[in-house]
């Protein structure tokens, strides 16, 4: 209970420190969008080949724009020296990365919904009629990014090089998001909008197995 | 120092009669010909390389609950260790790939998870060369080298699910194996097994060497 309450109020500081700036939410669309019109340049937008390649692009530029984003997680705590008060603040530390993946994963959805509904004008794929089965595909994806992309931006922010060290420990890791969230998404823009729960089925293995590890040694590196 | 060097004679010993028996005793493939002995290095050595991987997941889990220094030594090397089985995994691969299916590289379900598991731990070792102080170096890298090898299965799962044409495993399972090429594989691979822990050994003990060196170090400067 102690650690549902500790994680209420944690979230709750993390959503208004970034409500009030909205530093983070408007650089990271502002990238994806970049980075999608980037990749029209390398094949038609408007014939068959985006519904194929699409979603791919989508959840790449995702995946690049988290590698950005999840940056500051543990950083600013480190730069400001508030980790330590963070940690006698709290019962259990696990609130501490509860409270911040569950930050994460509103920050990436929110921009994901965003850059979806330009994608949909851009490559002329109507969202709209499959957005509730699309929001599980994010909802499961963006867990699996923010769980991982959390406790490895407390990795990165104990090292040097930081910047470079996030993506090239997070991107192979997210392998196992990658190809089940865009294979997911593909299978939806199809006419048939099916709904693949054996690519489903990955994404939630992969959120419960790195959740829980993330539960069992996440502690350990939040040590002072 | 005897050991060491009884050991290695002893590895060695075994990769020589394990060579001689991929080439000349075990018998040569119907269709693929020659080019299928590579297969005696190239699959065992993934094998081995997963083992190494193991044995570092084990060193990562065991340094987290019990802070030894020792079990963090035995992560970092069998990690370096499996890494260049993974090399090897890699640089064979192709070398077959090349007259079996024509071309260099196929983004098989195989080939494309060794690369990936390959990518995994050389950041792995990338990570530990950007962290000074040497507690929290093993700490943080324990931590990511739970996350990497629990990562592998998943690596397998999705991209298994997403294509395959590599020649499925038949040496456990299909009795279509040639008896002689079934005991030379198990020979390679035991070779390259053993070849893998005096690797480890090696490389552990250079790790405590070092350790050592640092805390006379340390001992100098505080006089």
């Amino acid at each position: 209970m102690k650690l549902l309450s500790d994680t209420t109020v944690l979230l709750q500081k993390e959503l208004q420190a970034e409500f009030r700036s909205h530093e983070l939410l408007t650089t990271a669309s502002i990238f994806i969008l970049i980075v999608i019109v980037l990749f029209s340049f390398t094949f038609d937008p408007t014939s068959a080949e985006s519904k194929q390649f699409g979603p791919g692009l989508l959840w790449l530029a995702f995946l690049f724009s988290a590698s950005l984003m999840l940056q500051p997680s543990f950083l600013k705590e480190r730069t400001n020296d508030t980790l330590s008060a963070l940690r006698l603040a709290v019962g259990d530390p696990f609130a501490i990365f509860l409270a911040k993946l569950c930050a994460n994963t509103v920050f990436l959805l929110i921009t994901q919904l965003l850059l979806l509904l330009v994608f949909g004008v851009f490559f002329n794929v109507s969202v709209l009629p499959i957005f509730p089965k699309l929001a599980l595909v994010f909802f499961l994806g963006s867990l699996g990014i923010s769980t991982t992309g959390t406790a490895l931006s407390a990795v990165s922010s104990q090292a040097r090089m930081r910047e470079v060290l996030l993506p090239i420990l997070l991107l192979p890791l997210l392998v196992p998001v990658l190809i089940p969230s865009a294979e997911a998404t593909r299978a939806l823009f199809e006419p048939e909008h099916a709904l693949r729960w054996d690519w489903l089925g990955i994404l939630i293995a992969f959120d419960v197995v790195f959740l829980t590890a993330l539960w069992l040694f996440g502690e350990y590196l939040l040590e002072e | 120092m005897t050991r060491t060097v009884v050991y290695t004679l002893l590895v060695c010993v075994l990769m020589g009669v394990s060579a001689y028996a991929a080439f000349y005793v075990a018998p040569t493939e119907a269709t693929m010909g020659l080019v299928q002995r590579i297969f005696y290095l190239h699959a065992p050595s993934g094998m081995t390389s997963l083992a190494a991987f193991l044995v570092s997941f084990v060193g990562s889990v065991m340094f987290l609950l019990t802070r030894k220094p020792r079990w963090d030594w035995l992560a970092v090397s069998s990690a370096e260790v499996g890494v260049a089985f993974c090399t090897v995994v890699l640089l064979t691969g192709p070398i077959w790939a090349h007259p079996a299916w024509g071309v260099w590289w196929a983004w098989d379900a195989r080939l494309t998870s060794t690369l990936v598991l390959w990518l995994l731990y050389v950041a792995f070792l990338i990570l530990r060369t950007m962290i000074e102080d040497a507690d929290r170096r093993a700490v943080v890298s324990a931590f990511f080298g739970v996350f990497a090898f629990l990562d592998v299965p998943l690596v397998y799962g999705s991209i298994w699910w997403w294509r395959t044409q590599h020649p499925q495993p038949v040496v456990f399972t299909s009795a279509a194996l040639d008896p002689m090429m079934r005991k030379v594989f198990y020979l390679s691979w035991l070779s390259l097994m053993c070849l893998m822990a005096q690797l480890i050994r090696q490389r552990y003990e250079l790790e405590a060497s070092r350790e050592e060196l640092r805390a006379l170090e340390q001992e100098l400067e505080a006089r």
